[in-house]
């Protein structure tokens, strides 16, 4: 009897043991959520977005190369009038136009930090950066409006509002981002490429630009990426500066909009499951794949130039 | 000085050149900001209720709403961000489950906030029929902090030396008794200053909440606690404008006449709020850890 009893005791599981068995399920569960989110949103976003396609009958080719885009009435030649062309070329507009003219200052910048002047890099620059990585959209957008509307509008003529207000005010706000990116890179660049290539004779400049930017191109160009998808997502700043005229952009200073940008005027004013909202879901499809897109962008290149230590 | 000499030279000077240009242009940002907004900010302003016709508004309620927001939804994504990190730096292994889940929260960081915020109106709003609330807002900042607070998390559990766990396990304490009672508390520092640096980010979010906590801010009986009452300050279930919200609105379609120096107002109040979480992350991490290690 004793005996059974203890044996009994000895085959469960202990106190410890059970103990450690929840937590460990728990701290599973927790991570297991986050995976369900991430499943939910593109499962919903993917069923809502396709709903255009399947259940209202927009054919694919419409959506992605027609130009009159006013969900839920024809176009004059009888197809329905969901062409997203103009929201993709103005989405991609501001973020190639945004990434073109931030990298070079971006690099130059970080090159400065870490190469030239540490000192005042990690004194100054490194805490200015930081807090601008961190400044809301908004307030990004509202000084688009007060600042660069205006100064486009007297410099370039037009309303203010267009492809150029919205280039201008992505720039800076994804210069912060590239700019702290590219400096982890450099700084990821191991000290003794840059003493052989002095030992050898090189100025500092051939050191910097054959040597350290070469070292460093797979984490520079993660930097691009990520602020490019980060202008691409990017709603209310561009949204307050950009016009929003679903039109295709004449040229960079006339009223256009962005995937976003139509997302966040017009979610509010369609009603559930209609076709306009049913093509607003759409865009917001469009954006997730290309976000999906850019982050599978990032993994080749990390793939392919991950620093061998 | 031969050719090599000189280009290096001037390629420097070049440099110097963009990266002064670079500081000049943030500088004329932050100096913006607040040469312009901080004239605007009083005691006044900061307390009392916007106005939608009149001039003399203020964003007491934005205010109290963004704050309000913001610790629910860190009360909210902070046992979940803790948990999932704790499995991903101490319990999972190298396979490829591990490297889905990875890539699978590198997704949800990158998604841009408006997706976030049309999922939560989705499945908070219209699904679960809780309305334009303060509590599909909270939740859908939820989803849209997690994967940077679980990094964060990751990161500083990741720092605490191997030498405090083999401690642990060497004295008989089993691995999430060591986790809990030896990991988590030295790596403390880290989450306190993950936690603020993320609301920072929290704080400033506006896409994500825009149809989902609402875009309207009903008056509040400040007196009235009781979170069950619909004009209490506490109610989970009323709209809720914040901050950022607020700046958006009103210059996409306010009609105030004092428009301008109300919104620059806000985001000079928004950006020194910022400021403050950025300062006071380093500040409070290190004292928690002197406090706690007592290195001085």
């Amino acid at each position: 009897m004793q005996n059974q009893k203890l044996a009994k005791q000895l085959m469960k599981k202990s106190k410890t043991a059970r103990y450690e068995r929840f937590g460990r399920l728990l701290s599973l569960s927790a991570l297991l959520l986050i995976m369900a989110i991430v499943l939910g949103i593109i499962v919903f976003v993917a069923s809502k977005g396709l709903a255009t396609f399947f259940k209202d009958g927009v054919s694919v080719k419409d959506f992605f190369t027609g130009t009159l885009w006013n969900p839920g009435t024809k176009t004059p030649s009888g197809h329905q009038a969901v062409g997203a062309l103009p929201m993709i070329v103005g989405s991609f507009l501001v973020t190639i136009l945004a990434a073109l003219l931030s990298t070079p200052f971006a690099i130059g910048t970080a090159v400065y930090m870490t190469e030239i002047s540490p000192k005042r890099g990690a004194k100054i620059l490194q805490p200015v950066t930081e807090l601008l990585v961190g400044i809301p959209s908004v307030v990004y957008g509202f000084i688009g409006l007060s600042v660069v509307v205006p100064f486009v509008r007297n410099t370039f003529g037009g309303s203010g509002f267009g492809i150029l207000s919205g280039t201008f005010v992505l720039f800076v706000m994804i210069l912060p981002t590239i700019v702290s990116m590219t400096v982890d890179a450099l700084k990821g660049v191991p000290q003794f490429y840059r003493q052989a290539s002095l030992a050898l004779g090189a100025t500092k400049w051939q050191t910097i630009w054959k040597v350290v930017l070469r070292a460093a191109t797979p984490g520079i160009l993660t930097a691009v990426v990520f602020g490019m998808a980060r202008a691409f997502g990017e709603a209310l700043a561009v949204q307050m500066v950009i016009g929003n005229a679903a039109l295709m952009p004449q040229n960079l200073t006339s009223p256009a909009s962005t995937l976003t940008s139509v997302l966040t005027a017009g979610m509010g004013n369609t009603v559930m499951g209609s076709m306009q909202n049913d093509a607003l879901w759409s865009l917001a499809l469009v954006l997730l794949v290309m976000s999906l897109f850019f982050n599978l962008v990032v993994h080749m290149i990390g793939r392919k130039g991950a620093f061998k230590k | 000085m031969n050719r090599t000499q000189k280009q290096s030279r001037f390629a420097i000077a070049c440099l110097k050149m963009v990266a002064g240009f670079v500081v000049l242009i943030l500088a004329f940002l932050i100096g913006y900001i607040f040469i312009t907004g901080l004239p605007n900010v009083s005691w006044h302003f900061l307390t009392s209720p916007a106005k939608a016709f009149n001039a003399g508004g203020g964003i007491g309620i934005q205010l109290f709403n963004s704050f309000y927001l913001l610790v629910l939804a860190m009360l909210i994504s902070l046992p979940i961000a803790l948990g999932a990190a704790i499995y991903l730096n101490e319990y999972a292994k190298d396979n490829w489950f591990t490297s889905t889940i990875k890539t699978a929260i590198e997704i949800l960081s990158s998604l841009p906030s408006v997706v976030v915020g049309l999922f939560g109106f989705l499945l908070f709003v219209v699904q679960f029929n809780y309305g334009f609330s303060i509590i599909s807002g909270a939740l859908t900042l939820t989803i849209f902090n997690l994967p940077l607070l679980t990094r964060n998390i990751e990161d500083s559990l990741a720092n605490v030396s191997d030498d405090q766990r083999q401690g642990g396990l060497g004295l008989g304490l089993s691995k999430y008794e060591t986790i809990i009672h030896i990991v988590v508390p030295a790596s403390l520092p880290g989450i306190i200053s993950g936690i603020i640096l993320c609301s920072g980010r929290v704080f400033g979010e506006a896409a994500a909440l825009i149809y989902t906590a609402g875009q309207s801010a009903p008056a509040l009986n400040f007196a009235d606690w009781n979170p069950f009452n619909i004009d209490s300050p506490l109610s989970p279930l009323r709209p809720a404008e914040t901050l950022a919200v607020h700046i958006w609105k009103i210059n996409s379609e306010g009609i105030m006449p004092d428009l301008t120096q109300v919104s620059s107002g806000a985001a000079a109040v928004l950006v020194l709020a910022i400021l403050i979480f950025n300062l006071s992350a380093r500040f409070i991490g290190r004292k928690v850890f002197e406090r706690m290690t007592s290195v001085k």
